[in-house]
């Protein structure tokens, strides 16, 4: 770590500095000479959330105290959203046990990991939060994390194709659900719809857990030549750095800083200036723009800017090429010519890229974004990587002030690491100890099909048409399966029928009970509804939303969750890709449930052969044959049958067996792949009387259902219909079809249960020697609570 | 030679490429026309797509109207050329006043994507003459400002006249008038749609086929003019 200061020893930047710093100014700004005079200066560094002894350390970088700009700069890179520096030691399990991939052409560390899915072809998929400021603004919260995505996936040269949005909040009737949910989901609408991008899945879930607190999680698909791919690096001395995009405001100062990586109290209302603002015109601008640079070949290297702004951007191009960056601050757009160097370094303003382009080639960059209206600018140049024997340096001026003079490593790389304490949450033995199987259970056929229809109108179970039909899921004409499938199904070739899978899923009930086996359910049931789809899972994203990391507790359930979903991407075989950990998600003293929210992309050959949800009308004659596969077990803890009839969460969530799954996916793809299957849909919340419900009422096909009577765990039907095993998927099988699919299933060893056959004419789901309920009772019961609570 | 069908890209548009597919499924040739190019590049008909045209920050289509391919296809309207405004493209030819009446925002103010019924009420269209008289069609329905308003006079003009193109069948998702989804101008070259039906032209991606009518129609209107 080099502690020089001298700003005279770099001769090869020392024309392009000002030659003396003028003082005539005393109120202006705070300058590396200032500084070194005024070392002993009082600074606010507590107040940007850096503690004592990292301030020492940055004293000790610079060998002077940190100017004004260099001290927002580190606080914003050296935060918790920035650094990982809570989470790091935990998250590298994901490269330590990352199962042999020559597929991956980028991964963690990237902007977003970048799968191989051909020779010429690679898609690039990651998930990411917004959740804080989703809170405190929600339509501009929600809006804005689809538009941070959306440039992550463009940064790796990508076109963005599809989003997802896992959506978590308080309780459904709760007042502030009221003013958040709308808000959120109009937000994602307003700024997804305006880009082009189709919404193809995702999760709506309510748990009081979320009041104070929602989980707004944002995923981009996006799809790229392979020769296309780009790269962060400011490579090339005397190479121009352009800021592309949006003018800076002073919108958003602060974010991941003071919103994602603190807890919070009562003052909430006044960070909303913390909340940026959106403009989706500008980023459907911006992406065309970027796009077509790239396919021209003007791009040295690339990078968002999103959380952190320029500061982000400036050291992470510098400090990942190795080389020093010289930047004319004051030739950067305003949209405020008040704002201050550090206000400019710190912004959060959005729709913005930062180019790396080739001198000779500046002006050909200024006419591609010209022709989309885009503003570019060029505000600096890469320096060399050495100088006179010193590393190079990033250096800013604002109006000949040098006001930033740092090796630009030092913020990327060289941020403090913590590893913090740990400790299993005194309350969990209790808490499983508190088994639900022992609950009061429905007590004969009337009850059963009451609570059937209460579970199916159940906030977490009922339909969401109410959020989904406010988003467009039909622009680009790919979308060949979208919500409420179980994956989202895109085409990427049109020719051969190439595309990919994608499902989003996390459980945060099961991972409060038991977060190492929780993380593998959420990885298990995104992977199993990618299979279902006839996919084959390929990757996996993440998005780790946890309370504060200075919470032993919570610090334990984040650690045991890594290690589960890195345990069982080692199992399936399928590599972490990227991902995101927002910690600090918490109210006062009470941290939401650990919620990992897990990503998995599937490639399916031709998507010809996808399997929907629904069962489907017969042709003509006989319904066709309805399966069970998996095991049926009496699991009832952590399900939303304890939680809607009960109120209940204890025990321990259903076991999970990473080897089944595989060998389940495994038979689903090559049964889609034959024809075998007309309809499959992954049994999990709500257990199978929700799977059997949704699967009837996508088409209005109705079913006879025949449960098996060899169940021996006591309360047969109700188990079946309600306990939530992991591993089961419901499949619907064409006449003449059977034994070969079943045959197939011996043969990967998975247990299939034949349950029933559908019926295109009874218009109802019968449950033999049980009940029945007609389809117009279950739709009205499932369709009317979201209009309910929520308005029409 | 099949017929060339301009598909206009203002910044913001969002569905040109699937217009654009739409078709070259129906068998025509699709022609990418740029919003600040004024030339028309001898196309037969042109289809103005969804989307946001210019963000429509201000009213949807009102500054698209003032585009320099606007002037051409303004002027080619009125002399006869076939032109579809779909959902934005719709606007922005209420904007052009090429269409009367006005889009507003949805009367329960949100965006609505669903599949929606249709009755194609008017088949003497340049864009609807392959359907049968008040077929009834499944066709996706995306939009925030959909619900079409005029005065009454119009709106009586329009019944009387059959320029209303479609209806919204099984219930009114938008709040439109007299439930209408589309309508012609006098002539029926210039027709107005809000929902998409470049997005039901293919069993894998859409509800229904239902949507390519509009494509073959306009194809079809073509070969009879140049026969």
């Amino acid at each position: 770590m080099t502690t020089q200061s001298d700003t005279a020893s770099s001769e090869a930047d020392e024309a392009s500095l000002p030659a003396q710093v003028s003082y005539d100014n005393l109120d202006g700004p705070d300058t590396v000479e200032r500084a070194g005079a005024t070392s002993d200066e009082l600074q606010p560094f507590a107040e940007l959330g850096l503690r004592d002894d990292e301030y020492e350390r940055i004293r000790g970088i610079l060998d002077r105290r940190p100017t004004q700009s260099e001290l927002a700069m580190y606080s914003i890179m050296w935060s918790e959203h920035c650094s990982y520096k809570s989470s790091k030691v935990h998250l590298r399990q994901f490269s330590e046990k990352a199962p042999p991939n020559d597929r991956m052409l980028a991964g963690i560390g990237e902007n977003a990991g970048v799968i191989q899915i051909t020779d010429e072809l690679a898609v690039t998929f990651k998930v990411e939060s917004h959740n804080h400021p989703s809170f405190v603004e929600p339509y501009q919260g929600a809006a804005t994390g689809v538009g941070g995505i959306v440039r992550d996936i463009l940064a790796m040269g990508a076109r963005p194709i599809a989003v997802m949005d896992p959506l978590r909040f308080g309780a459904a009737d709760h007042e502030d659900t009221a003013r958040v949910l709308p808000g959120v989901v109009a937000g994602i609408g307003g700024y997804g719809n305006s880009l082009g991008l189709p919404n193809v899945g995702g999760e709506v879930v309510f748990d009081p857990t979320y009041q104070g607190n929602p989980l707004v999680n944002a995923l981009c698909l996006g799809v790229l030549p392979v020769n296309r791919l780009q790269k962060k690096d400011a490579a090339g001395p005397g190479n121009i750095v352009v800021l592309m995009g949006a003018k800076t405001g002073r919108d958003g100062i602060g974010g991941v800083s003071v919103l994602a990586s603190a807890t919070f109290d009562d003052g909430s209302e006044a960070r909303r200036p913390a909340v940026q603002v959106g403009d989706p015109f500008t980023e459907k601008l911006l992406i065309e723009a970027c796009l077509e640079l790239y396919d021209a070949n003007l791009v040295v290297g690339i990078q968002d800017l999103g959380g952190a702004g320029l500061t982000c951007a400036l050291t992470e191009t510098a400090a990942s090429a190795g080389t020093g960056m010289r930047v004319w601050l004051e030739r950067v757009p305003l949209r405020e010519q008040s704002m201050d160097p550090h206000e400019i370094l710190a912004s959060e303003s959005q729709e913005r890229m930062l180019l790396i382009v080739k001198p000779e080639q500046l002006d050909e960059v200024l006419a591609v974004a010209d022709k989309w209206g885009v503003l570019a600018t060029a505000i600096g140049e890469v320096t060399p990587s050495e100088v006179s024997g010193l590393p190079g340096r990033l250096r800013i001026t604002w109006r000949d002030h040098l006001v930033v003079d740092v090796p630009p490593a030092s913020l990327v790389d060289d941020g403090p690491v913590y590893a913090r304490p740990m400790r299993e949450p005194s309350d969990l033995i209790l808490l499983q100890a508190d088994r639900a199987e022992t609950l009061p259970r429905p007590a004969n056929p009337d009850d059963l099909r009451a609570t059937l229809l209460r579970m199916i109108a159940s906030p977490n179970l009922c339909d969401k048409s109410w959020v989904t039909e406010q988003f467009d899921r039909y622009v680009l004409g790919n979308t060949v399966l979208a919500q409420p499938e179980d994956a989202g199904v895109i085409r990427i070739d049109e020719e051969s029928g190439l595309g990919v899978a994608l499902s989003v899923d996390g459980n945060g009930r099961y991972t409060r009970l038991d977060p190492y086996n929780g993380a593998k359910l959420a990885l298990a049931e995104s992977y199993r509804n990618v299979a279902v789809s006839g996919a084959k899972p390929v990757a996996v994203t993440n998005c780790l939303n946890f309370g504060s990391p200075e919470d032993p507790a919570v610090m334990w359930q984040f650690a045991e969750a890594v290690r589960g979903l890195a345990d069982g991407c080692l199992e399936l075989g399928i590599p972490v890709t990227g991902g995101n950990v927002s910690f600090y998600n918490q109210t006062g003293a009470a941290a939401i449930h650990p919620t990992p929210v897990v990503g998995v992309l599937g490639v399916i050959d031709n998507v010809a052969d996808r399997v929907p949800i629904g069962f489907a009308q017969p042709a003509t004659g006989d319904g066709d044959l309805i399966f069970l596969l998996g095991e049926t077990a009496n699991e009832l803890s952590g399900s939303e049958w304890a939680w809607v009839t009960h109120e209940h969460l204890g025990g321990v969530p259903p076991k999970v067996d990473l080897a089944k799954e595989k060998a389940l996916a495994e038979l689903l793809a090559e049964a889609s792949r034959v024809g075998h299957l007309s309809a499959a849909h992954d049994v999990s919340d709500g257990g199978l009387a929700q799977a059997l419900v949704e699967a009837c009422l996508r088409n209005t096909v109705g079913a006879r259902i025949a449960l098996p009577e060899d169940f021996s765990a006591g309360s047969m039907p109700f188990v079946y219909l309600f306990s939530e095993s992991a591993g089961r998927v419901v499949v619907s099988v064409p006449r003449g079809h059977e034994k070969a699919f079943t045959g197939l299933c011996a043969e990967q060893g998975v247990p299939w249960t034949p349950i029933g056959v559908t019926d295109g004419n009874n218009g109802a789901l019968d449950i033999r020697g049980q009940f029945s309920v007609p389809l117009e009772e279950l739709r009205e019961a499932h369709t009317s609570t979201m209009p309910r609570l929520f308005g029409a | 030679m099949s017929a060339r069908v301009g598909v206009v890209t203002f910044p913001g548009s969002l569905d040109d490429g699937d217009a654009a597919r739409a078709v070259r499924v129906a068998g025509g040739e699709a022609v990418r026309l740029w919003h600040g190019d004024s030339s028309l590049h001898g196309v037969d008909a042109v289809v103005l797509p969804g989307g946001f045209s210019y963000g429509d920050y201000l009213r949807t289509g009102a500054i698209a109207r003032f585009a320099p391919v606007m002037e051409s296809i303004i002027d080619g309207a009125r002399g006869g050329l076939p032109v579809l405004g779909i959902c934005n493209g719709f606007q922005i030819l209420c904007e052009a006043h090429l269409l009367p009446g006005a889009l507003t925002r949805n009367s329960h103010l949100h965006f609505r994507n669903r599949d929606q019924w249709l009755r194609v009420s008017a088949t003497n269209t340049a864009w609807t003459n392959s359907f049968e008289s008040d077929q009834d069609v499944l066709i996706p329905l995306k939009s925030g400002e959909g619900r079409y308003v005029a005065d009454q006079a119009t709106l009586d003009e329009l019944a009387a006249n059959g320029r209303i193109v479609a209806t919204y069948q099984r219930g009114n998702p938008n709040g439109s008038e007299r439930d209408i989804a589309g309508v012609t101008n006098e002539a029926g070259n210039v027709v107005g749609l809000m929902p998409h039906p470049e997005h039901a032209i293919e069993a894998l991606t859409g509800p229904s086929l239902d949507g390519l009518g509009f494509f073959t129609s306009i194809l079809k209107h073509l070969a009879g003019a140049s026969a």
